[in-house]
């Protein structure tokens, strides 16, 4: 019996198609969106250092500062203003817009433009990188 | 739509393969467009506090406003989150049982993130 669910058509796999931005950016969204989940644990601990003692505040903001840290923040910042962007975008194809072929292939690269830009900007404004944060 | 291959009581339901109504996708729309100046906000918080020092931080937590519109964003970002990685392990997780206890655990992690989360801020907005 289970045999017969083996011979169902599938529909094509991802080897199949040529790579292109529009599907690197739709596979970027769920990665961005996963490592945001798990930074959700960075955030909240970060939460709880500040409110519970100094020493853990101490000890969080070391680990911030540091090269690994300085890392992780960054890859924080790049997927929160990523996710956000192209979660923009989603929103506008939800209304109907925007779902031209052509349409697609332009607002992925405007998606790209505004993410690297924005990032770099909110990373400069928060003072990261050289040095290390606090 | 052909009724032949579906019982009656599949099609007085209304929910395909999925075995999922509109409410999944519903929701994800509705936590985006929250998501959306809680975000903004957010980031605009987060450049204030970069590199300060601990009483900097507490003394801004100590806004009401601040701690209220903190506890939204972690609430509505770890109920987006929470529907996200549900549709991750729909698609990518074939095994039953494991697809279904990813599903807890990330449920279970959610409210208990959440939990200490708000009760963190609302102790340091309002108490001592």
């Amino acid at each position: 019996m289970p045999m017969t669910t083996n011979e169902r058509p599938l529909s094509p796999h991802l080897s199949i198609y040529k790579v292109e931005l529009p599907m690197l950016l739709s596979g970027l969204h769920r990665i961005t969106g996963i490592a945001l989940s798990i930074g959700s644990l960075l955030l909240v601990a970060w939460l709880e250092s500040a409110v519970y003692s100094a020493e853990a505040f101490a000890t969080m903001s070391r680990f911030l500062g540091s090269v690994i840290g300085q890392l992780v923040l960054f890859g924080w910042t790049f997927s929160l203003i990523y996710h956000s962007v192209s979660g923009v975008r989603h929103l506008l194809w939800d209304t109907g817009s925007l779902l031209e072929v052509k349409q697609i292939h332009s607002s992925s690269k405007v998606v790209v433009a505004v993410t690297i830009v924005l990032t770099v900007l909110v990373w400069i404004l928060a003072g990261g990188f050289p040095g290390g944060a606090s | 739509m052909n009724h032949r291959y579906r019982n009656p009581l599949s099609v007085a339901r209304g929910l395909g393969s999925s075995k999922d109504g509109l409410g999944h996708w519903w929701k994800q729309r509705l936590t985006s467009v929250a998501l959306v100046p809680l975000v903004l906000w957010f980031v605009v918080s987060m450049i204030a506090l970069a590199g300060q020092d601990r009483a900097h931080v507490l003394n801004w937590l100590h806004s009401p406003l601040h701690a209220v519109v903190f506890s939204l964003f972690l609430i509505v970002s770890l109920y987006h989150a929470n529907l996200g990685l549900r549709k991750i392990y729909e698609d990518y997780v074939q095994v039953r049982w494991l697809q279904l206890s990813s599903r807890i655990a990330t449920d279970f992690a959610a409210v208990l993130l959440g939990f200490a989360g708000v009760f963190a801020l609302l102790r340091q907005a309002f108490g001592g």
